[in-house]
């Protein structure tokens, strides 16, 4: 989804770079907020930068016969809401466009809204979405990150779509070319990001059961409930109800 | 084995087998250059609908060959990779220590040392109050 260093004639590259600009100078805003509120937050933010910093460097083959990559951004948009990843997306595109040649800075608005903001919301909207009717949390997961990663390209078609129209069929014919190149290449690489973003989310639940709760992707455990219940119990039997107060007052403050 | 650990198994295997399938079946074969980049693609097909278009911008810095470049696609993989087995192994080591701690407090303070007793021991106390 890279558009390649002057790639896109100038006024394209400078309306981009606008309509980019907001979405990161508030999501740096929301990054600092959120380190500052939850200082042990840091330590998965960083995680999640760096699974987008993986999975965009992994050029995969796929059934159109070329290679692409996958975007990464679907799992920290979910954790951490879509502001946060047009941060930690731009980061990994200033790293690409600068030290491999990859992308570019003339282009760098063009990809960042496509994978950085248009990308993460679309996905965030699929995820909850499915959340509210009540999806597993995998599944939402899994069509999350798919969404975050397919529509990435889609909007790359657009914006090329959009620069260099087909002089006999116009924009739409454009979008078919550009669209027959990125976004059928990406169909299955989507469903690998989707899958590898579930698999981050399982050894995350298993490893990182309160700050997803926290984050309000893991309701409130009632598995873990009963059993800080239990130890309670079993160290002081003679008072029983003390431990439970606390616990009670703390699903109320969280709800 | 348990179940978690097979499903995940079972998830990066399909991931490999999505990836790999393209290849073994030769489905790049049709194209006089298989398996190239979609970005590339997409440069060749904007010069295709306006062949006069000229790129305005150079890239500051560029790899000055594929191997060069391909290093440093590695190094960005490998930064990413580092810092996610940083996480998921301090969170299992720090899980493991508050295991630990629990454990021992638990326990008598004469077998206190021996943690992986002392865990058994916690986990029958565990269960005796959940009879009563």
């Amino acid at each position: 989804m890279h558009i390649a260093e002057g790639f896109l004639p100038p006024a394209h590259a400078i309306a981009w770079g606008v309509a980019s600009a907001p979405f990161v100078v508030h999501g740096v805003r929301s990054l600092t907020r959120e380190v500052k509120e939850h200082p042990e937050s840091t330590l998965l933010l960083g995680a999640s930068g760096a699974f987008t910093f993986v999975l965009s460097a992994l050029k995969i083959p796929s059934v159109t016969g070329s290679c692409s990559h996958p975007t990464g951004t679907g799992l920290g948009a979910i954790l951490f809401r879509p502001p946060i990843m047009a941060v930690l997306g731009t980061i990994t595109l200033l790293f690409q466009a600068l030290l491999l040649a990859h992308g570019g800075l003339t282009t760098l608005g063009a990809n960042v809204f496509s994978m950085a903001i248009i990308g993460p919301w679309a996905g965030y909207a699929v995820y909850k979405l499915l959340k509210r009717y009540e999806a597993p949390l995998m599944v939402a997961v899994f069509f999350g990150a798919f969404v975050a990663d397919l529509s990435t390209y889609c909007v790359t078609s657009v914006q090329l779509a959009l620069a260099f129209p087909d002089p006999g069929s116009g924009f739409l014919g454009a979008l078919g070319k550009f669209g027959g190149i990125f976004a059928v290449t990406q169909i299955p690489l989507a469903v690998s990001e989707g899958l590898l973003t579930v698999l981050v989310m399982r050894l995350l639940v298993q490893s990182s059961k309160g700050e997803l709760t926290r984050l309000g992707v893991l309701l409130q455990s009632k598995r873990q409930q009963p059993r800080t219940e239990k130890t309670a119990t079993s160290e002081k039997p003679e008072a029983p109800e003390a431990p439970e107060k606390p616990e009670k007052s703390e699903t109320g403050a969280s709800a | 084995m348990n179940r978690n650990t097979k499903i995940n198994i079972l998830l990066v295997v399909i991931v490999v087998a999505l990836a790999v399938l393209p290849l073994a079946l030769g489905l790049g074969d049709h194209k006089d250059e298989p398996f190239t980049g979609a970005d590339a693609q997409a440069e060749t097909a904007i010069t295709e609908i306006e062949p006069d278009y000229e790129p305005w911008f150079t890239p500051l810095y560029e790899p000055p060959s594929g191997e060069v470049e391909s290093a440093l696609f590695a190094l960005q993989a490998a930064i990413g990779a580092g810092v996610l087995a940083y996480y998921f192994g301090l969170r299992r080591g720090r899980r493991q220590g508050a295991e630990r701690a629990r454990a021992q407090e638990a326990a008598p303070a004469g077998s206190a040392t021996d943690a992986e007793d002392a865990r058994a021991r916690t986990e029958d106390t565990r269960s005796r109050t959940e009879q009563v």
